[in-house]
């Protein structure tokens, strides 16, 4: 079964049909890709799978369960966590308390405890520092876990939104546009965390990108959008010489003279 | 701090030995507050300790969790009105098992604090509950509305007086049970529960939603509990000090609680700066210090505070503290240390 | 029944005024996201600027000797008061909103809070507070009709407030800065960078909606026939939940707000007690953000995640 579902998913804000009709199924343990030219709706169906937005059509499933329609902090629960396209870290915190405040699943102590500063509080405080760690280690960020978050470089501000997304312990991890901004080298780095984070963590990823080395490296399958609506959907190798994924991307007349891009 | 090397030594023993040492402090202060202060500076204590209260109150939803909110004096005349009244009600039944002493003052006047801190924090709630989707500027006129319906309720209530006032139905006035000692009890009462609640998974939790609520939902928060919540638990403080409030003098009135307080209430947070504990406690302390000052200039008064807030948002609008906390270096390492024993 | 309509006159006068007050709130919301607190002052200073000027161009002795204040001198102190509040609207502006106004949302609020507290303690300084008795700048003359009392300042509100609304649609649909203001509203960068001057259009928002202030000042004074430095407080906050009721940002949200408001409070004041006439307004203001926060002719409009 797959861990998520889209089945014909509609979204309309007033007169914009941003969604039209799209469904694809994410398996467990995959990375998949989510791609398309500028505006094509991808950031929309992140919004309408993490409940940011209600689907006007169709539904979300997710480990056979409907989760259309319910509020984000419901599914974020359930175990879909996210990265956003405009960074949006908590600037005024620390690093490390960034990634605690993910922490829901790990804080079993309530605010009565955290009132009267029990033992209970302790060690759930504890807990989640060294969670958190943990995971800043994965993202390489270690070293900046006492820094104010908003003084961050940017590709260090998006891979700490991943850290935050991994301590609500999801079963799949949505990434926006994560390698937006960084050079090849950072590039290369982010597709090792990426495959690591599958690997070891066992997280099923969900990737929208337009840096297409990344995708095309890291994914097993890609599903491509163009004006809100399902153009192809296949391996890295078929949708890299897909003519209708040329033609969106490249225009019509273009498309017939695109060489394959090489890879960094 | 580290992981625990041991069996750990319990806690409240220690904590019981600091909270009985403090309380004897207290008296002790009390006692030679009474003695040696004149009547003019006890009185600018009082109020600047029920200021620190209000302030560090309204400080946990406006400056933590960033959800404005400008009516506030309303769960202050909550709490005032609600203190009075039950304190009246009671007092005879407690002089029945207690006798007459300041004992039985102690238990009357406390039992009818916390009533009138749960029915403002059940305001609180009123309120909150369905404000609080609100975004921003709508979320403070609908609590300017809210204090304003309160206050209006208050002056049309003939049982407590109307817009005369309540004085307890006594010739003589509410009893003055506010002291030094319960005042500043109360304070560090408050500002330890502040405290505690924002540097706790809970508080990071409303510094997210201040910081940004859409990211704070994606990361599993409980954004409209914890807004409600700490609105809550704001207003029942800001009860408090209205308790505290009422039995300083013979009686009160709506008047007391109008806009103007939640103002004052405002600039006791932006001075001190939004989103710190200490600055609101220090802008508390501004707040009652100045009323003082300007005794003689008191129609100036708002014009001056007014002018404040204007001038602190052009040149300094994050107030002297900004977020920041004041500090007590040393002293907080020692204690953490010896908690992690 | 006749007690009914006078209800509805009454309240259908003053609901005018509230909406000539509202449209100056909801104009600058509508570009700058801030509530202009300060707007109920600039009301109150229209109020008093033709209390000033009517009683500089002698007034009183029009009404001592019977003749009546002349029309044209009428007007002429409706202008005057316009501008006046206009010039106001416009400095506060300048000193006050514009420095702040890349600041986090909640800094503007503060200070056109502090900028209200300001002019409203100012003005009861230089003023005094005790209320004052507005000069009859109309003299006012009573007609009956079928148990219904009309005066000729209930139809001069109506006809002031009517011709200035419509003045303002117009306004906002034909000229260039009407448009530059409608483009601003929807979206300030795109207008920026089409080469809209932002300054200018935002002064003159503020002084579009001070003028429209101002007049509703004076109204007031010849309908509530006292004036006190107090009076934009109240009044200015219905006039706001009138904004809001008829969809913040939205012009003819404004005028049906303020007519709604000034029906609902006359009525409870007829029907329920007069108690509770201020009271009534801030029960609109809870139930139309509980219940439709956009406004009965307002919008939603998504945030972008």
């Amino acid at each position: 079964m797959s861990l998520l579902a889209l089945e014909a998913v509609d979204k309309v804000f007033g007169g914009l049909h941003a969604v039209r009709a799209v469904s694809f199924a994410v398996e467990p343990g995959a990375i998949f890709g989510l791609i398309g030219p500028n505006g094509a709706g991808k950031t929309t169906i992140f919004n309408v799978v993490t409940g940011v937005y209600r689907p006007d059509g169709g539904r979300v499933l997710f480990d056979g369960q409907d989760v259309s329609g319910l509020g984000p902090t419901a599914i974020a629960t359930l175990g879909v966590a996210r990265t956003f396209q405009n960074i949006r870290l908590f600037r005024a915190m620390t690093v490390e308390e960034n990634v605690m405040v993910a922490g829901h699943k790990l804080h079993k102590a309530g605010l009565w405890s955290a009132i009267v500063r029990n033992t209970a509080y302790a060690e759930d405080e504890r807990a989640l520092g060294t969670r958190a760690r943990e995971l800043l280690d994965v993202l390489g960020l270690a070293a900046q876990a006492g820094d104010v978050a908003g003084s961050l470089p940017y590709g260090s501000q998006r891979r700490l939104e991943i850290a935050r997304a991994l301590m609500l312990g999801p079963k799949i991890l949505l990434l926006d546009e994560p390698a937006a901004g960084m050079n090849s080298r950072e590039a290369v780095d982010l597709e090792r965390q990426i495959r690591l984070l599958r690997d070891e963590l066992g997280v099923t990823i969900v990737l929208v990108e337009h840096n297409m080395s990344v995708v095309m490296s890291v994914c097993d399958r890609i599903h491509v959008v163009d004006h809100g609506e399902t153009i192809a959907e296949g391996a890295p190798a078929e949708i890299k010489v897909h003519p209708r994924v040329l033609a969106a991307y490249l225009g019509q007349e273009d498309a017939a003279h695109a060489e394959p891009e090489a890879h960094a | 701090m580290s992981a625990a090397l041991g069996p750990r030594k319990p806690r409240w023993p220690l904590r019981a030995g600091v909270a009985a040492l403090t309380i004897a402090a207290l008296y002790a202060a009390g006692l030679g507050v009474q003695a040696g202060l004149i009547e003019y500076v006890q009185r600018i204590l009082l109020i600047a300790g029920i200021n620190v209260i209000l302030a560090v109150g309204l400080n946990l939803i406006n400056g933590t969790t960033g959800q404005f909110s400008i009516g506030h004096a309303g769960f202050m005349a909550v709490g005032a009105y609600t203190t009075a009244f039950v304190g009246v009600q009671i007092a005879p039944h407690v002089a029945s098992l207690l006798g007459s002493g300041s004992v039985a003052d102690a238990v009357t006047f406390n039992l009818a604090l916390l009533v009138g801190a749960a029915f403002a924090g059940l305001a609180g709630l009123v309120v909150g509950l369905p404000s609080l989707r609100l975004k921003g500027d709508y979320l403070a006129i609908v609590t300017l509305g809210f204090g304003e319906i309160i206050r209006i309720v208050f002056n049309n209530a003939q049982f407590l007086g109307g817009a005369t006032g309540y004085n307890g139905d006594s010739a003589a006035g509410l009893p003055t049970y506010t002291s030094f000692f319960w005042v500043f009890f109360w304070v560090i009462v408050v500002i330890g529960l502040i405290r505690n609640v924002t540097f706790s998974q809970t508080g990071r939790s409303l510094v997210a939603i201040r910081e940004d609520e859409i990211a704070a939902e994606a990361m599993a928060t409980p954004t409209t509990r914890l807004k409600v919540l700490a609105f809550t638990l704001s207003a029942a403080t800001a009860g408090i000090a209205g308790g505290l409030f009422a039995h300083m003098q013979a009686g009160i009135r709506p008047e007391d609680f109008k806009f103007d307080k939640s103002i004052d209430m405002i600039v006791m947070i932006i001075v001190g700066g939004l989103g710190s504990i200490s600055g609101a406690a220090l802008g508390g302390i501004f707040v009652a210090v100045s009323l003082e000052l300007m005794r003689d200039l008191q129609e100036y008064r708002l014009v001056l505070y007014a002018l404040l807030l204007i001038v602190i948002m052009l040149v300094r609008p994050e107030g002297i503290l900004g977020q920041r906390e004041l500090s007590f270096g040393w002293l907080t390492r020692r204690f953490a240390r010896k908690e992690d024993a | 029944m006749s007690e009914f309509f006078q209800q509805i006159i009454n309240g259908l006068s003053l609901g005018s005024i509230y909406a000539l007050i509202a449209l100056g709130y909801t104009m600058v919301y509508g570009i700058l996201k801030l509530i202009n607190f300060a707007h109920g002052e600039v009301f109150m200073v229209g109020a008093y600027g033709g209390y000033f000027i009517a009683t500089a161009l002698g007034v009183d002795g029009y009404e001592a000797s019977g003749a009546g204040f002349p029309l044209l001198l009428a007007l002429v102190v409706l202008v005057a008061a316009m501008a006046l509040s206009a010039a106001l609207g416009v400095t506060i502006e300048a000193l006050a909103y514009r420095p702040v106004r890349s600041a986090p949302r909640l800094t503007p609020l503060i200070t056109a809070i502090g900028v209200s507290l300001f002019l409203q303690n100012v003005a009861m300084r230089l003023f005094t507070p005790n209320p004052r008795r507005y000069p009859a700048i109309l003299r006012e003359l009573r007609f009956e009709l079928g148990g219904v009392i009309i005066t000729n300042i209930k139809l001069a509100i109506f006809v002031v407030a009517i011709g200035l609304m419509v003045g303002l649609q117009q306004f906002v649909q034909r000229t260039w800065t009407g448009r530059a203001m409608r483009a601003l509203s929807l979206n300030m960068d795109a207008a920026r960078l089409m080469g809209i001057d932002v300054n200018r259009t935002i002064r003159a928002t503020f002084a579009v909606g001070s003028a429209l202030a101002a007049a509703g000042g004076i109204l007031f004074g010849l309908d509530q026939i006292t004036i006190n430095p107090l009076m934009g407080v109240l009044t200015g906050m219905k006039a706001f939940v009138a904004a809001v009721l008829g969809g913040i940002g939205n012009i003819p949200g404004a005028v049906v707000g303020g007519l709604l408001i000034g029906l609902a409070e006359q009525l409870t004041a007829g029907y329920l007690s007069p108690d509770y006439r201020d009271a009534i307004t801030f029960v609109i203001l809870v139930v139309i953000l509980v219940a439709k926060p956009e406004g009965l002719l307002g919008v939603v409009r998504q945030e972008k995640v």
